[in-house]
């Protein structure tokens, strides 16, 4: 199928994508790698008045790290990160995550920053935010803010960002020797979006873990943390915790498995995660 | 801001300028206006990878690019990296064990898999088989693609010794 007729605009700045926005309400969308939102056009799910193009915009790609935190522009292509000795050395989980996210076409195109606000249920980056207590950062008319990965997935493709705001940025925890991770997703064909995954972060140290951030993907309408199974791993027990996705998880039906497939899914990944968190893979 | 847009943009090393609608895929713009209908379209949501181009020396999906995106860029569709030769031992690879099937995909398989073998890498059968598995075969002629990839790249790693 064919996109519905739109006006295209693009911009430089921005402040010039914010005032685009403000000026054309709910009649417009924001353009950034495209690897999502021009699918849901050519399928007429989404039919904006304007397309407004993020490309041009000067220095909102690119990783740097400072004061602890590694931050991703929201323009940095999947490909820029699989490929960045940054990102390896300083963000073990999102290198690992990578190379799950789609095909090598779509990584070169596909942005963090367009990942994150999308906010696919089942896609990669929206887990290992959440796994990492990130940061993220947005423009809007009244400025500059930040909100935490945990306040930022609000729905199905609901996030925290009004309609007018700009994602500009990711921040992430950079890694730190007790900072353990564990990424595991299954799919039925490699690339595809995750009939169920987890990415997780843990604070490793006298022989236990603390600090546990499970954040599962694919299994609600939202990435989601599971909050009984955290405090059950905490002891060690991997079995307990995999009992405790009971009252954690509740995953509906999709195309892909039954909810019933997915919960046991879930357990078989939380006890892969579960080992590489306790070091058998760091 | 416009429904319709003027690019200028490079296409197998060929300037071109055009009026485009900006709802214009790469590539329909390539297939339609520009008659190189090498590339295909399929699925049309970016799952198939018929449509695989390379802009600015990257493999891209033809149908979740605008051609208005391709203003100043440098695209290179099958035609021209046939033209040029720097695929053709991947052709011949093809064709010689099959890889071919109905021909549909080959376009995308093709440049896809010369993406892979470019840094001049010998990937495992496995390592192929991930990296073209954003590329559908309706034949389900897979076996034979991953061994005429394999093939090549070993050649070209013999022949760089």
């Amino acid at each position: 199928m064919k996109p519905a007729p739109f006006a295209y605009a693009k911009v430089v700045s921005v402040e010039d994508a914010v005032t685009l926005l403000a000026q054309h309400g709910e009649g417009a969308k924001l353009l950034a790698g495209g690897q999502s939102l021009i699918a849901t056009l050519n399928m007429r799910l989404s039919a904006p008045k304007i397309l407004i193009d993020l490309n041009g915009i000067a220095g909102l790609s690119g990783v740097d790290v400072k004061d602890s935190e590694v931050r991703i522009g929201a323009m940095t292509r999947h490909t820029e990160i699989e490929n960045s000795d940054t990102i390896a050395k300083h963000a073990p989980l999102i290198a690992m995550a990578v190379p799950h996210i789609a095909h090598p076409a779509i990584r070169n195109r596909g942005t963090v920053g367009g990942s994150i606000a999308f906010a696919d249920p089942a896609a990669e980056l929206p887990a290992c935010l959440l796994a990492l207590g990130g940061t993220v950062e947005m423009t809007g008319p009244k400025g500059r803010r930040a909100v935490q990965a945990d306040d930022f997935f609000k729905g199905l493709y609901e996030t925290a960002m009004e309609p007018e705001e700009v994602l500009t940025s990711v921040r992430l925890p950079a890694a730190q020797p007790t900072l353990r991770y564990g990424f595991a997703e299954l799919s039925r064909r490699h690339g595809d979006y995750a009939i169920v995954g987890l990415a997780a972060s843990a604070q490793a140290g006298n022989g236990k873990l603390s600090d546990i951030r499970l954040a599962f993907f694919g299994v609600d309408l939202t990435p989601i943390r599971a909050r009984h199974a955290e405090i059950a791993l905490s002891t060690g027990d991997i079995e307990n915790a995999v009992a405790a996705l009971a009252s954690d998880l509740d995953p509906p039906d999709d195309v892909q498995e039954t909810g019933a497939v997915k919960k046991h899914l879930a357990g078989v990944l939380l006890r892969r995660v579960a080992r590489q968190l306790m070091g058998d893979r760091a | 801001m416009n429904a319709f847009c003027d690019i200028s943009l490079t296409v197998n090393g060929e300037r071109v300028n055009e009026r485009v609608e900006a709802r214009k895929s790469l590539v329909d713009f390539l297939r339609e206006d520009l008659t190189l209908t090498g590339s295909h379209v399929g699925c049309e949501h970016g799952v198939c990878g018929a449509c695989t181009v390379r802009v600015d020396g990257e493999i891209v999906r033809g149908c979740l690019m605008l051609a208005v995106q391709c203003d100043g860029a440098s695209v290179e569709t099958i035609e021209g990296v046939s033209d040029s030769g720097e695929i053709a031992d991947l052709q011949e690879a093809f064709q010689q064990r099959n890889a071919l099937q109905c021909g549909f995909c080959t376009p995308g398989m093709l440049l896809t898999a010369q993406a892979l073998l470019r840094n001049g890498s010998v990937p495992s059968r496995e390592d192929i088989r991930e990296h073209i598995s954003g590329n559908y075969c309706r034949c389900t002629g897979y076996h034979a693609i991953v061994d005429a990839v394999t093939a090549v790249a070993q050649a070209r790693a013999g022949g760089r010794k």
